[in-house]
C-alpha cells in the first residue's frame, strides 16, 4: 500500500505578533512549523504504515527552506519526501496549488490513499485537498477525525454539522483530516532524526513534473487581491474601570438595564 | 515576483503593507525579495502605481453570457427531521441585494429528496427561480453526486455568481466544483458587494489584522463561501412563489465509491448550540485555564447561554475546536455577547460583531475588542466574573 501525505510549512500562529500600526503580521523571527492538521494526518498515515507496512511519501510545495518539514516527517517515520519548489509556483492560489500537487502525485505514480490536513492554519481555506482529489479524478472525504485502512478500503470518522458519520471508501481516495481537541503533535527523538538522515528527499521544479505553466502561479489562479485595508474603525464603547467589586456591580446593572436578568 | 517600475518614489507604503515582509527600501526604491508570493496586496497602496503583477497571458474570454446570482441551499437531516439549513436563507437575502445591483435574477439551487415543501419559504427570501434536483438518491449528501449536479447546472445556465454555505457540506462541495470549472473560490467571505459589475469578496487575510477585497475578473462564475450568521436573513417577498425548474440529473456511478456506514448526532448538552444561542459567553487566552472557563460555564448556566472561545484559547486546549468563534470557527449573532480575556483580533471580531449587545472584559485598556463593544471593563475577568455570577444568582432569587 502507498500513502502520500501532503504537508505545508506555516508560521507558528501562536507566536505571530501583529504590527499595531499597520495591522500586518510581523513574520521576522517567527519560527516555522509543520501545519498541525498535516502533522496529525502524517501520524495517522504512520499508524496505518505500522499496521500494513505501507510506504509513506510526504509531498510539499514551498520555498527551499520548506524541506525542513519533509525532514521532520522523515524523522517521524515517513519513507520519502518530495518538495515542489520553483518560482513558477509563486502567486498560486488554491486552484493552481492543487493542480501542482496533483501533477506531482501523478509523477510519484503509485498511491492508494492521499491524506491532507483539512486546511493550513495560515490560509484557512480547506480547498486544496478537494482540489487535488478532483485533478486526480478520485473521491474525497473531508474533515475526518480518524482514518483506518486494511489496504483494500478506507474507513473514516467524518464530522458533519452536529455530529459525525462513519464512512467507507474504495481506494484510491483522498482524505482530509481535522484534529481532536486534545491533540499534541509528536516530535522525533534525536536518535530518530539522526537515523532519518539517510532517507531521500527530492526537489522538483514545474518542468520536472511536466506541469502546464498556464495552470501555475498567477496565470493558474483565478482569484486576485484587489485591495487590502484595516478593519473599519468603530465607536468605542462605554468604558469602566475600578475594583473588581465595583465593575461586577456595574456589570450586573447593565445586565438588568438590557433585560438579560430581572 | 512583484514588478516595481522606475517611477517608485520610495515612500515605503508598500513595505509596511506587505504581509510577508518581502519588500524593503534600497537607495529609496522598493525592492522585493524571494519571500514575495505575488499576493498583490501592495499593488493598490502604491500612490504612483509603480507596483504591478506580471500580466496574465490568459486569453480574455467573453463573459457577457454569464448572468444570475445563485445560492446553493443545503438540506439537512438531524436524524429526526429534514430541514433547510438557515444559512440558505441568509445567502438568498444577500444574493437578492447582489442580483438587484446587477439587474439579474436570483436562483436557489436545491438538491435533495422530497424538497417541494421548502419552495414557498425559499421564495419569500427573494428567489426568482428554483432549480430543483430531486430524487431519493440525493437524500444524503455525496460529493460526487452533488458536484456533478452543480457542474451540470452551472454549465447549462452560466450564472455569474454562485454562493455556498461555509458548512461541512459547502466546504466539501465548492472546491470540487471550482476545480472542475477552473474558476475562483473565496472562502469564508464576511462581505459581498458589486463594483463595476464584479463581485467584491471581502475577508480577513493573511492571518493578520487586515481585510482583503478579492475578485475574479476573468473567470465565471465568481464563487464564494459564507459562514452561517454572517448575513441577516430578510423576507423580501412574503407570499411570492418562485418559478420552479425541475432538473432531473442522474447520479454518476462514481458516487458509489464513498458510502455512509452510520450516522451519529451529538446530544445537545446543557448549553444551547453556539451558533443559535441568544447569549454567548466567550473566553480567550486571558481566561488562562480550565478554572477560568468554568466561570464562563457557570455564568452561561445562570444566563441560559452557550460558551465559546477565541482561537488562542482553542490553541491552548481550553475548549474543543467546534467551540471556536471567529473566521475559522463559528460565527455567532447573539443578543448578548460577553468577551472575556479576548484581545479582539480581526479573525475573532468577524465572528461576533453582528451580536446586539457586546460586553468586553480585558486587562489591556488598548485591546481592540473594546472598539466593537457597547460596554468595556478594563480588568481581570477572572477577578470580576465570580462576583458577577454571585450577583446574577442574587438578582434571580
Amino acid at each position: 500500500m502507498n500513502i502520500i501525505v501532503c504537508i505545508k510549512q506555516v508560521p507558528d500562529s501562536t507566536q505571530v505578533k501583529v504590527d499595531p500600526k499597520t495591522g500586518t503580521l510581523i513574520r521576522a523571527g517567527v519560527p516555522s512549523i509543520l501545519n498541525p492538521y498535516d502533522h496529525y494526518a502524517l501520524e495517522k498515515a504512520l499508524a496505518i504504515k505500522a499496521k500494513t507496512g505501507a510506504k509513506v511519501t510526504v509531498l510539499s510545495m514551498g520555498p527551499a527552506q520548506a524541506v525542513a518539514v519533509l525532514r521532520l516527517a522523515l524523522a517521524l517515520g515517513a519513507d520519502e519526501g518530495v518538495l515542489l519548489s520553483d518560482r513558477a509556483f509563486a502567486g498560486s492560489d488554491t486552484w493552481a496549488t492543487s493542480y501542482a500537487l496533483a501533477t506531482a502525485v501523478k509523477k510519484i505514480g503509485q498511491f492508494d490513499m492521499i491524506l491532507c490536513g483539512q486546511m493550513a492554519i495560515d490560509g484557512d481555506t480547506a480547498q486544496t485537498g478537494p482540489g487535488i482529489a478532483y485533478h486526480l479524478g478520485i473521491p474525497q472525504i473531508t474533515f475526518c477525525e480518524s482514518v483506518d485502512s486494511d489496504g483494500t478500503r478506507a474507513v473514516v470518522k467524518k464530522l458533519i454539522e452536529g455530529g459525525h458519520q462513519i464512512m467507507e471508501a474504495d481506494l484510491p481516495v483522498l482524505i482530509t483530516m481535522t484534529m481532536p481537541v486534545d491533540y499534541a503533535p509528536k516530535y522525533p527523538s534525536f536518535m530518530a532524526a539522526h537515523k532519518a538522515q539517510d532517507k531521500q528527499t527530492y526537489t522538483w521544479t514545474a518542468a520536472d513534473i511536466g506541469a502546464d505553466l498556464h495552470k501555475l502561479g498567477l496565470e493558474g489562479s483565478p482569484t486576485r487581491v484587489s485591495r487590502i485595508f484595516p478593519p473599519a474603525a468603530r465607536q468605542k464603547g462605554e468604558m469602566f474601570s475600578g475594583s473588581a467589586e465595583e465593575m461586577a456591580a456595574k456589570f450586573i446593572e447593565i445586565l438588568k438595564k438590557e433585560s438579560f436578568i430581572k | 515576483m512583484i514588478q516595481i517600475a522606475s517611477n517608485c518614489v520610495g515612500c515605503g507604503k508598500c513595505v509596511s503593507t506587505c504581509p510577508f515582509g518581502a519588500l524593503s527600501l534600497v537607495n529609496r526604491k522598493a525592492v522585493a525579495n524571494a519571500s514575495c508570493t505575488m499576493c498583490g496586496a501592495c499593488v493598490s497602496v502604491c500612490p504612483v502605481k509603480a507596483l504591478s503583477l506580471p500580466a496574465s497571458g490568459a486569453a480574455k474570454k467573453d463573459l457577457s453570457a454569464y448572468k444570475g446570482v445563485w445560492a446553493f441551499i443545503e438540506i439537512s437531516d438531524d436524524g429526526q427531521k429534514q430541514f433547510v439549513r438557515p444559512v440558505g436563507f441568509e445567502l438568498l437575502s444577500k444574493g437578492r441585494e447582489l442580483a438587484d445591483q446587477l439587474g439579474e435574477e436570483l436562483c436557489a439551487v436545491v438538491i435533495g429528496d422530497n424538497i417541494q415543501p421548502y419552495f414557498a419559504e425559499l421564495s419569500s427570501y427573494g428567489a426568482d427561480k428554483i432549480y430543483a434536483v430531486e430524487s431519493p438518491a440525493y437524500h444524503d449528501y455525496n460529493t460526487a453526486a452533488y458536484a456533478n449536479a452543480m457542474v451540470t447546472l452551472i454549465k447549462k445556465y452560466n450564472p455569474s455568481v454562485v454562493l455556498y454555505p461555509s458548512t461541512y457540506i459547502g466546504r466539501d462541495l465548492s472546491p470540487r466544483i471550482s476545480s472542475e470549472l477552473f474558476v475562483g473560490l473565496t472562502a469564508d467571505c464576511t462581505g459581498l458587494s458589486i463594483q463595476d459589475g464584479l463581485l467584491i469578496q471581502t475577508r480577513p487575510a493573511f492571518g493578520g489584522n487586515i481585510m482583503a477585497d478579492i475578485k475574479c475578473p476573468d473567470y465565471r462564475p465568481q464563487m464564494s463561501t459564507v459562514r452561517p450568521n454572517v448575513f441577516k436573513k430578510v423576507v423580501t417577498r412574503p407570499g411570492a412563489m418562485a418559478q420552479v425548474v425541475n432538473e432531473p440529473i442522474a447520479v454518476p456511478v462514481e458516487a458509489g465509491k464513498v458510502r455512509i456506514v452510520s450516522k451519529h448526532m451529538d446530544p445537545i448538552a446543557c448549553g444551547e448550540k453556539l451558533d443559535e444561542a441568544e447569549v454567548v459567553l466567550a473566553g480567550g487566552r486571558g481566561m488562562k485555564d480550565k478554572a477560568g472557563f468554568d466561570m464562563l460555564e457557570s455564568l452561561a448556566c445562570e444566563l441560559g447561554g452557550a460558551v465559546g472561545a477565541s482561537r488562542a484559547a482553542i490553541d491552548l486546549g481550553l475548549k474543543p475546536k467546534e467551540k471556536q468563534i471567529g473566521q475559522s470557527g463559528v460565527t455567532v449573532a447573539a443578543k448578548l455577547y460577553v468577551a472575556c480575556g479576548i484581545s479582539g483580533a480581526v479573525q475573532h471580531i468577524v465572528g461576533m460583531e453582528h451580536s446586539d449587545t457586546i460586553i468586553a472584559v480585558n486587562k489591556d485598556a488598548n485591546a481592540p475588542i473594546f472598539n466593537v463593544c457597547k460596554y468595556g471593563f478594563v480588568g481581570d475577568a477572572r477577578q470580576i466574573l465570580p462576583k458577577v455570577i454571585d450577583g446574577v444568582k442574587k438578582a434571580k432569587n
